[in-house]
């Protein structure tokens, strides 16, 4: 096929749940691609020469090759190609933020519509997944090394399967009872279905990881007692888990939650499941969320799918600012999620017995650009306005735990209370400590989370092999993946 | 899995029970709790280690029933297991040599006071201790609060046992006939622990209390053990549990433990009534 004829294919779409079907069940929203659909996907391909697509990603997955795989029909070619430089695609290809990664890059993007690499990622990962024929890694030789990983998210989940390949002994701690950090807590079952999470875990127990949840480093041991005890070193990849609150009147009373709670309540405790499961989760008619991000759109759709009449989206500043993934926003509002944008709560109101009953907001309006670049919103005086609703899910934001910093003095940490650490190399100011993911970048991605805990592994392994490496000056700078911008919208 | 050693009923509706966890029996420090969860389908719910016993590798905890997981806790014997436990949470308690103290347990909260006033004394400290509850047959662990405390005074609402009164005027008479008391702990019903707290402000004694919010991790992250203490909010389970009481929001934390009244009643319902199926 010449290049005229590919670009004629239109971008495939991906079946998936009808919106009135959909905000009544828990189920994965999109079905994935049938093999046809993906091979005729992978068709559009250009096979570039100087693939714009791996520049997007944060992990450099080797796009043409694996594309062209599936255009030949050899998926399981194409899955071993991604496996090279991403250990977790099924999770990749359905959370990545492809529209301001890999995707935004691609050479079709520039006159038509990009290659959904993310949707072709997630069709390989699913089809070795409910195969069963995961392929088992070479793993070297045993060093005899041993390495902690605290926290059991994306970046701790990398660096604990390259370790081990490489033939070092990883240990896991994770302070709730099952592990995947957000992949588990945070994001819902019908963005990411957990048996995929899980599937992951068991691997990794596969090859020899010992994965001891239940466990609070800085309460049960700190990284001092760690490193005394037995290991050669230690990653921290502890996330941003700490939720942040407004600070506004009526914030502690009955049916305000933060983001967290309301998501770990639903995914990790399966309150949907109440009774069955025990433990409860308010019944709400209406309820405002606050925020613009993918924590907010979670929250609002999971909301939508516990039985409220009417979800509220507030959200200071205008659509093109909101940092959630198009696709996310998009679904939301297909779902019936009401957005009410530049709007801002003021304060909840209480009854006497402690129980929300209203928000004040207020109108924005869009100022001169602040420091990110981002149209700053300015209150407009006046445009007071009460909104009855049971219930609030405040979704600002997340700042750093503070439990491994605070119990570890000689860790540097900067002015947010993030771990600082060079990013080319993940090396912290304590020797044999090393950090990624949201701990040190403050809330980010999945995939650069992974990459955080790619570098790690290379560190650690150097490292481990001669603790001088420690002390030698970092070699010369690489690029630092920095946080793509946010691509222009391009509806479907 | 964590094997229970050893349960017991100390009063009605007031069980302990003994459950192997050594690395967390190593760890703890008065004043520290855990969260467990029974099984797959349980609540993470959160208890104060009672006493810990680091040659046989368990911790004591000591629970009263008040709903489903813990009536469930109390259908578990010596050899059933508890599928998870989480620990030690919180802060420790702030112990060192104070002078005279004062350690008040009302109903479970002798549970949480022993710990707390075990280590009082440990450290040098004159531990005077007043027990509370309204009727004889809730009171427990006399002997063993007893042992660890230079004097014991007990109170019952209803006069059954000990002398008649409140714990608040077992405090009262301390004060009365003169003991200098550099710090109170008054652990129990959050009423019980707003009483104790306006006596003592008047006396201006510093005052420490043990709260039991909600919780769910236990580690910080999801903000549900949230409580007002200096008009600042703080979270129950990384800066807690132990708050100086002359500055706690009793009020707010008394509504907030009431967010699911009508859905744990439910809960509680429905395994009574699969608990009476199952028997038959
Ligand atoms: C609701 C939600 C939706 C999101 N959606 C997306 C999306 O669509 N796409 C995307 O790319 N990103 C998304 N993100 C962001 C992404 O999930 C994070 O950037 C990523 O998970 C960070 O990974 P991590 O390895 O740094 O840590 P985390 O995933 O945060 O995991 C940290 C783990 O460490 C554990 N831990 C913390 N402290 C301790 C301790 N002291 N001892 C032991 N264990 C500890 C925690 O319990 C947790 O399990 C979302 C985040 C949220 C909250
Ligand atoms: C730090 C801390 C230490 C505690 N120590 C003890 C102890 O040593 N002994 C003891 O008997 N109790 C203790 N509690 C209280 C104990 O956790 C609750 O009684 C228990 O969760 C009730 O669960 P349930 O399912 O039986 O009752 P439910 O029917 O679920 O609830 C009954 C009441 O218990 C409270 N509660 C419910 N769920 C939770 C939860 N997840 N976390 C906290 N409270 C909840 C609420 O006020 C509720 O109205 C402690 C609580 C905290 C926060
Ligand atoms: S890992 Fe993410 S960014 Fe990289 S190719 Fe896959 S979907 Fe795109
Ligand atoms: S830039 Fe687009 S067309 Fe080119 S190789 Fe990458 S995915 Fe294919
Ligand atoms: S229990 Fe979740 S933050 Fe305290």
């Amino acid at each position: 096929m010449d290049p005229k004829e590919k670009m004629k294919i239109p971008r495939q779409k991906m079946p998936e749940q009808k919106p009135e079907v959909r905000r009544g069940n828990f189920q994965e929203v999109p079905f994935g691609y049938p093999e046809e659909t993906a091979m005729l996907e992978a068709k559009r391909c250009l096979q570039c020469k100087k693939p714009g697509c791996m520049k997007g990603c944060p992990v450099e997955v080797k796009i043409p090759d694996f594309i062209r795989l599936i255009a030949e029909g050899d998926h399981w070619g194409a899955i071993k190609k991604i496996k090279e430089t991403n250990s977790l695609p099924a999770v990749c290809g359905r959370v990545c933020p492809q529209e301001s990664q890999c995707e935004s890059m691609c050479i079709v993007g520039k006159k038509a519509e990009p290659v959904a690499v993310g949707r072709l990622e997630r069709f390989v990962a699913d089809l070795e997944r409910k195969s069963g024929k995961v392929s088992k890694p070479q793993i070297a030789p045993p060093t005899g090394k041993r390495v902690a990983v605290v926290g059991s998210g994306p970046s701790g989940l990398t660096v604990a399967g390259d370790l081990s390949r490489m033939g070092h002994k990883v240990v896991i701690f994770e302070a709730l009872h099952k592990a995947g950090g957000v992949l588990v807590y945070g994001i819902p079952e019908f963005r990411l279905p957990k048996e995929i999470v899980q599937a992951e875990i068991n691997f990794l127990q596969d090859i020899g990881i010992e994965v001891e949840c239940n466990t609070v480093i800085g309460k049960a041991d700190t990284l001092d007692e760690l490193l005394n005890n037995g290991f050669d070193a230690v990653f921290v990849g502890t996330g941003a888990g700490a939720p942040i609150f407004m600070n506004i009147p009526g914030e502690n009373l009955i049916g305000v939650y933060s983001a967290n709670e309301y998501l770990t309540r639903s995914n990790l405790m399966k309150a949907y499941l109440f009774p069955e499961y025990d433990t409860p989760i308010l019944t709400s008619k209406v309820v405002v969320v606050v925020g613009g991000g993918n924590v907010a759109m979670d929250s609002a759709r999971t909301a939508l799918r516990l039985g409220a009449n009417e979800v509220h989206l507030v959200y200071r500043r205008s659509k093109e600012e909101m940092p959630a993934r198009t696709e996310e926003a998009h679904h939301a509002e297909e779902e019936g999620v009401i957005f009410d944008l530049l709007t801002n709560p003021l304060r909840y109101i209480g009854d006497d017995k402690g129980k929300l009953v209203a928000v004040e907001c207020q109108k924005m309006e869009l100022g001169e650009p602040d420091q990110s670049g981002r149209r700053r919103p300015v209150p407009i005086k006046g445009s007071e306005f009460q909104l009855a609703i049971d219930t609030a899910i405040v979704a600002i934001g997340n700042g750093p735990n503070p439990l491994v910093p605070s119990t570890t003095p000689d860790l540097k940490l900067n002015r947010k209370g993030n771990i600082e650490a060079d990013l080319r190399n993940c090396k912290t100011s304590k020797r044999g400590v090393f950090a990624g993911g949201d701990i040190v970048r403050g809330a980010a991605t999945v995939i650069l989370a992974m990459g955080d805990g790619k570098v790690s592994a290379r560190s650690i392994d150097a490292y481990l092999k001669d603790p001088a490496w420690w002390d030698l000056p970092t070699p010369e700078p690489e690029p630092q993946p920095e946080k793509a911008p946010k691509a222009t919208k391009k509806p479907e | 899995m964590h094997k229970i050693v050893r349960t017991d009923t100390l009063a009605p509706s007031m069980f302990l029970m003994e459950v192997e966890a050594p690395k967390i029996a190593e760890k703890r420090k008065a004043g520290q709790f855990i969260i467990l969860r029974i099984d797959e389908k349980g609540e993470r719910v959160p208890f104060t280690v009672a006493d810990s016993d680091t040659k046989r590798g368990t911790i004591t905890l000591i629970y009263q029933v008040v709903g489903k997981t813990t009536a469930q806790m109390s259908s578990l014997r010596a050899g059933d297991s508890l599928l998870d436990i989480c620990g030690p949470l919180g802060q420790p308690t702030h112990i060192e040599k104070f002078g005279t103290v004062c350690c008040i347990g009302g109903g479970t909260g002798i549970a949480i006071a022993y710990p707390i006033a075990k280590s009082l004394g440990q450290a040098g400290n004159k531990v005077l201790s007043i027990l509370g509850a309204r009727t004889k047959e809730l009171l427990f662990y006399e002997n063993e609060v007893r042992a660890i405390s230079n004097e014991l005074l007990i109170c019952t609402d209803d006069g059954s046992y000990g002398q008649k009164g409140l714990v608040t005027d077992m405090l009262k008479q301390l004060i009365d006939r003169g003991e200098q008391l550099k710090l109170v702990v008054a652990i129990g019903p959050v009423p019980m622990m707003k009483f104790v707290a306006r006596m003592t402000k008047e006396y201006n004694i510093h005052t420490i209390v043990s709260l039991n919010p909600i919780m769910i991790d236990g580690s910080g992250m999801c903000g549900c053990c949230r409580v007002s203490v200096g008009g600042a909010t703080k979270f129950v389970c990384v800066d807690g549990p132990e708050f100086d009481a002359h500055q706690v929001d009793f009020e707010l934390l008394t509504k907030r433990l009431a967010s699911y009244r009508e859905k744990e009643a439910q809960a509680y319902d429905m395994y009574k009534h699969a608990c009476k199926i199952g028997r038959g």
